[in-house]
């Protein structure tokens, strides 16, 4: 197939382009695509209109991965003091290795494991005859070499073909060390039917082993814990900047630069400031369920959004202390970004962008890219559930499939000693008159204009017909999406694990991205496609060399 | 320190691998169907294992890496994976239109079983493969083997698509192994440069080392042609370089076909190209051009022009059987110390080639089949080397250790130019050497005291 880059179309009619899209596949896929191709309408609906969450098509080139990667990737690679065991074949563990960018800082003494890439490097043997007892003996070897305060085992897809118990293996390993919590993720590759189902699954024994492992009251005021920010880049470090800066106390973060600990002491905040929604709300909703922690929506992704989460939490806290602090934080930083902008924002104007990514991010970077002036003209996620795209009214009216059937979801009661509500019922009403929300997110549709196009799970093929027909200025998905976008003569920015640089979050985050954003849009390389010879081919006389 | 928690004390481990030196079998099957044209590969199995390689390939090569999957569920993985592969199968000739789809098992459908020969019958008889169309398959299960396992089962299904017409082609089939794009161009270009007629595969080269010209070509020019697959059945011979990756194709070649086979070791460095070049003109029966000589010529110039930088170092590797086996070679011909080799791929007649290889180099030879990184950092703990050859993952070794590093192997992920500079034939040996003396001598100018600093080295 050769696509030969086509004149930008000038006027391209939302209809069409999904009329083009659909026309190459078979009847049975047409159909089935056509759910989850949607002209953006910008409506609050109660009722999904997008279809999200589906299965993959088999034979169509998915940006997708699996459970696991959702599981050990996504949420538990960042923390840097479990020994994360991978319990199969030696692939699964080699993958995952370093290849996220999360970043930590573990100080010179500090247990680092981050580094390292643990297998059960599981044999045929293994499979014939089970892999329990290999996974017992490499989780106390892990113990002896590194006696470290956890250890954690992940699944991957023949465990549980060949019903190895890794729960009961773990448990075995957790009473006979006595000083070392162990425990096991059900996250084989298969389930689901994207990395989203192994965010939950992560989410359910974090919050099932870690999560009140501590009951011990951390110092500081202003207790929150941030929900879903995962460090790539540095985002965290930016982001614990801004909080030290304003006197708000992190408890933990889920999960970037975190340690176990921090999931252990979760409870004792009084906050949850939600980031990556997909991946992560689970978590918060039974946090709340259990020890009454109420949680919002925040995003840190764009100077703008930025202050207004600050402004969001110091809300909540509702101290006139915090709320001047807040204030002048944001005083003190936005200078820098609006100087910034100054000098970029000529060379970024109007210009388009396309995002493909994860479950929250094609959303939280639309932010920054609105303050480039780049107009978001396509969207979608890779993973993304339909409350992602419509906001988390359509929840009652979601249609729950087999596929997520099969992720367990934790029924929680209220804890009997420590459950405590942080706001009375009379602070609870005041912020709800006073506008404030929580537990809302209303999606990425009800932010991109009408007319623009949202898509569910993009393909190879739509992605490339997209570039073709729409020309935007620049694409941003991951790593395999990134050259064949490139070969196109568009640049394309990793906005899952940024390719290189960072920090995007907070101000100076801000700031790095639009230079970012201005070096890729605006570099001359672009210019190059063309040799002289191909530009000019006709020779029109012949040269005399003199 | 990066890697803070890895002792210098060594106890047996017996189940818990740590830092690998291998991966998994499909990312090699992966690798090798990429290089037949206009080829998808499918990985059968659930998508976190086509996205896994996908990522892992296009990180290496910084180029476009299509593969499609099955995209197994949880119903699919209890019932079985045909209705998703014959579906695939449908949609991919439909929308992407390859000549060739190469599928490759995974952990999953190989515990299953799902038997694809089986499922292609099926899908041959419900009309799904379009005439002149082709679909190979390879059994690649993650939990045997390694990544190296994989392409050499892979470049097997090649090898099986074989129709000899019984008039013999006059080419000498060369198998090359798991070499980068560049070095099978510098393959072509060696053979070309002889006069021998060859029919090289997997070539990757064309595919995986493309230009940016404005316009993606989902399946770019190289690669080796179905009909050059076809016709290695009438070759009068085949050159399999590497006993790990290429024998096996040669070996079904020889058997199935009566194609008699060479097996020979990686032509990295002096002497294994040596060998190459001279089995090349006894099989084919030409004589070898002066061109080549003044190559080879060029290369021991080198050698013996930096010699006393090289003699007596000390050097840790690590990579797969068939590069380490002609890279120990090639240090030991220069008088430098392999002294640690490690390679994640099981195989007994590993150890003993490098233990012969090894055997005058007057000092101990720690070699390990079946191993890990953290072993090997664990005996460079204990005995510390000059040099560290090895893929990407190395360096937080060369880091906490501090030793001069070279980036050779699979996966490098941080440095650029192994798509475009062969390190094959004399030509490489020589990108390797300036490689090898740019890291020590770079190191000799860092550690030199004011007084020794010296201008010309």
């Amino acid at each position: 197939m050769t696509t030969a880059m086509k004149k930008k179309m000038v006027q391209w009619d939302a209809t069409d382009i999904k009329a083009e899209l659909l026309s190459k596949y078979p009847p049975k896929v047409a159909r089935k695509r056509a759910k989850q191709i949607m002209i953006n309408e910008a409506l609050q609906n109660d009722t999904p209109t997008l279809t999200a969450n589906v299965r993959t098509i088999p034979g169509i080139i998915t940006m997708r991965g699996c459970t696991y990667a959702g599981c050990k990737g996504v949420i538990m690679g960042p923390t840097r003091d479990i020994v994360n065991i991978v319990h199969g074949p030696i692939g699964c563990s080699f993958y995952a290795w370093l290849t996220r960018r999360n970043q930590t800082d573990a100080g010179p003494d500090g247990e680092n494991y981050m580094t390292y890439c643990f297998s059960t490097d599981m044999q045929e043997q293994d499979i014939i005859f089970g892999g329990e007892k290999k996974l017992a003996q490499a989780i106390q070897e892990a113990y002896d070499l590194f006696h470290p305060k956890s250890i954690a085992v992940f699944a991957t897809c023949p465990v549980g073909l060949i019903g190895d118990d890794i729960h009961t293996v773990t448990k075995n390993m957790k009473e006979k060390f006595g000083d070392c919590n162990v425990y096991a993720f059900s996250c084989e590759g298969y389930k689901g039917v994207s990395q989203s189902a192994g965010h939950h699954i992560a989410n359910n024994q974090v919050f099932r082993h870690i999560v009140g492992e501590n009951n011990e009251v951390k110092p500081g005021k202003y207790k929150i814990n941030l929900l879903g920010e995962y460090n790539i880049g540095g985002d965290g470090f930016e982001i614990d900047r801004i909080f030290k800066k304003c006197g708000i106390t992190c408890i933990s973060t889920f999960s970037g630069n975190s340690t176990y600990d921090q999931f252990a002491s979760s409870h004792t905040a009084d906050l949850n400031a939600v980031m990556c929604h997909r991946s992560i709300n689970y978590v918060a909703d039974m946090m709340e369920t259990k020890y009454g922690i109420p949680w919002i929506k925040v995003n840190f992704i764009g100077a703008k959004a930025t202050a207004k989460s600050l402004r969001k939490i110091a809300e909540y806290f509702g101290e006139q202390e915090l709320i001047d602090k807040v204030e002048a934080v944001i005083a003190e930083e936005m200078p820098a970004v609006e100087a910034s902008l100054v000098d970029i924002l000529p060379r970024t104007q109007d210009k388009t962008a396309m995002m493909f990514l994860g479950g929250s991010r094609a959303h939280h970077y639309k932010e920054l890219f609105d303050e480039l002036g780049m107009k978001t003209i396509s969207a979608g996620y890779e993973f993304g559930h339909q409350d992602d795209y419509e906001g988390r009214q359509v929840l009652p009216n979601i249609q729950i499939d087999a596929d997520s059937r099969n992720i367990e979801e934790i029924t929680v009661e209220p804890d009997g000693t420590r459950f405590k509500p942080r706001k009375s019922d009379k602070e609870m009403k005041a912020l709800d008159k006073a506008g404030y929300k929580f537990k809302q997110y209303d999606g990425l549709a009800m932010d991109m204009d009408k007319g623009t196009l949202i898509v569910d799970d993009l393909n190879q093929y739509e992605a490339e017909k997209l570039v073709e027909l729409m020309k935007p200025d620049i694409f941003c998905a991951g790593i395999k999406e990134k050259y064949s976008i490139q070969k196109l003569g568009v640049p394309m920015k990793q906005l899952h694990s940024y390719d290189s640089g960072g920090p995007y979050a907070g101000f100076q985050g801000a700031i790095n991205f639009y230079k970012e954003i201005d070096r890729l849009v605006n570099s001359k390389v672009w210019s190059y496609m063309k040799a002289p010879w191909q530009k000019n081919a006709q020779l029109t006389g012949s040269y005399n060399w003199e | 320190m990066l890697l803070r928690h890895t002792s210098k004390e060594i106890t047996e481990r017996k189940a818990l691998t740590i830092n690998p030196a291998k991966t998994c079998q499909p990312i090699g099957a992966m690798y090798a169907s990429l290089g037949i044209h206009g080829c998808l590969p499918h990985s059968h199995g659930s998508q976190g294992c086509c996205a896994y390689h996908r990522s892992a390939l296009t990180r290496h090569y910084k180029e476009p890496i299509s593969a499609s999957t099955s995209s197994f569920t949880e119903g699919a993985s209890v019932f079985g994976g045909q209705a998703n592969m014959l579906q695939a199968i449908n949609n991919i000739f439909t929308v992407y239109n390859p000549e060739v789809i190469a599928i490759h098992t995974t952990c999953l459908s190989e515990t299953i079983g799902d038997d694809l020969p089986q499922i292609k019958k099926k899908a041959q008889m419900e009309g799904k493969i379009p005439k002149g169309k082709y679909v190979i398959s390879a059994s690649t299960p993650s939990y045997a083997g390694s990544h190296v396992t994989g392409f050499s089962n892979m470049v097997t299904s090649m090898a099986m698509m074989a129709e000899p017409t019984g008039k013999k082609n006059g080419k000498v089939n060369i198998i090359p192994g798991w070499v980068e794009p560049a070095d099978m161009e510098e393959l072509k270009r060696i053979t070309a440069l002889v006069g021998v007629k060859t029919i090289l595969f997997p070539d990757t080269s064309g595919v995986l080392n493309g230009p940016l010209s404005g316009e993606y070509k989902m399946f770019p020019d190289g690669g080796t042609t179905v009909a050059e697959l076809q016709s290695t059945g009438d070759s009068i011979g085949t050159l399999a370089l590497g006993e790990w990756c290429s024998a096996d194709a040669a070996r079904t070649l020889d058997t199935m076909h009566k194609v008699p086979c060479s097996i020979l070791d990686m032509p990295y460095g002096l002497m294994a190209t040596d060998r190459f070049i001279d089995a090349l003109r006894t099989i084919a029966g030409v004589s070898i051009p002066d061109e080549i000589t003044y190559e080879r010529g060029q290369l021991v110039d080198m050698i013996s022009d930096m010699h006393q930088h090289l003699y007596g170092k000390k050097v840790a590797l690590v990579g797969d059987p068939d590069q380490l086996i002609a890279m120990t070679e090639f240090l030991v011909s220069m008088d430098m110390k392999p002294i640690h080799i490690v390679t994640g791929t099981p195989g007994k007649k590993f150890e003993k080639r490098i233990k012969e290889i090894t055997k005058d180099i007057g000092c101990e030879v720690n070699v390990r089949a079946r191993g890990d990184m953290y072993l090997l950092h664990q005996w460079i703990k204990n005995e510390p080397v000059d040099l560290l050859l090895g893929n990407t993952y190395c360096k937080y070794i060369a880091r906490d250790e501090d030793i001069p590093y070279v980036r050779w192997g699979f996966p490098i992920l941080d440095r650029q130019g192994h798509q475009y500079f062969p390190t094959v034939g004399y030509k490489g040996g020589l990108r390797l050497l300036e490689k090898i003396l740019g890291v020590l001598l770079d190191r000799q100018d860092r550690d030199a005291p004011e007084e020794k600093f010296e201008l010309v080295l």
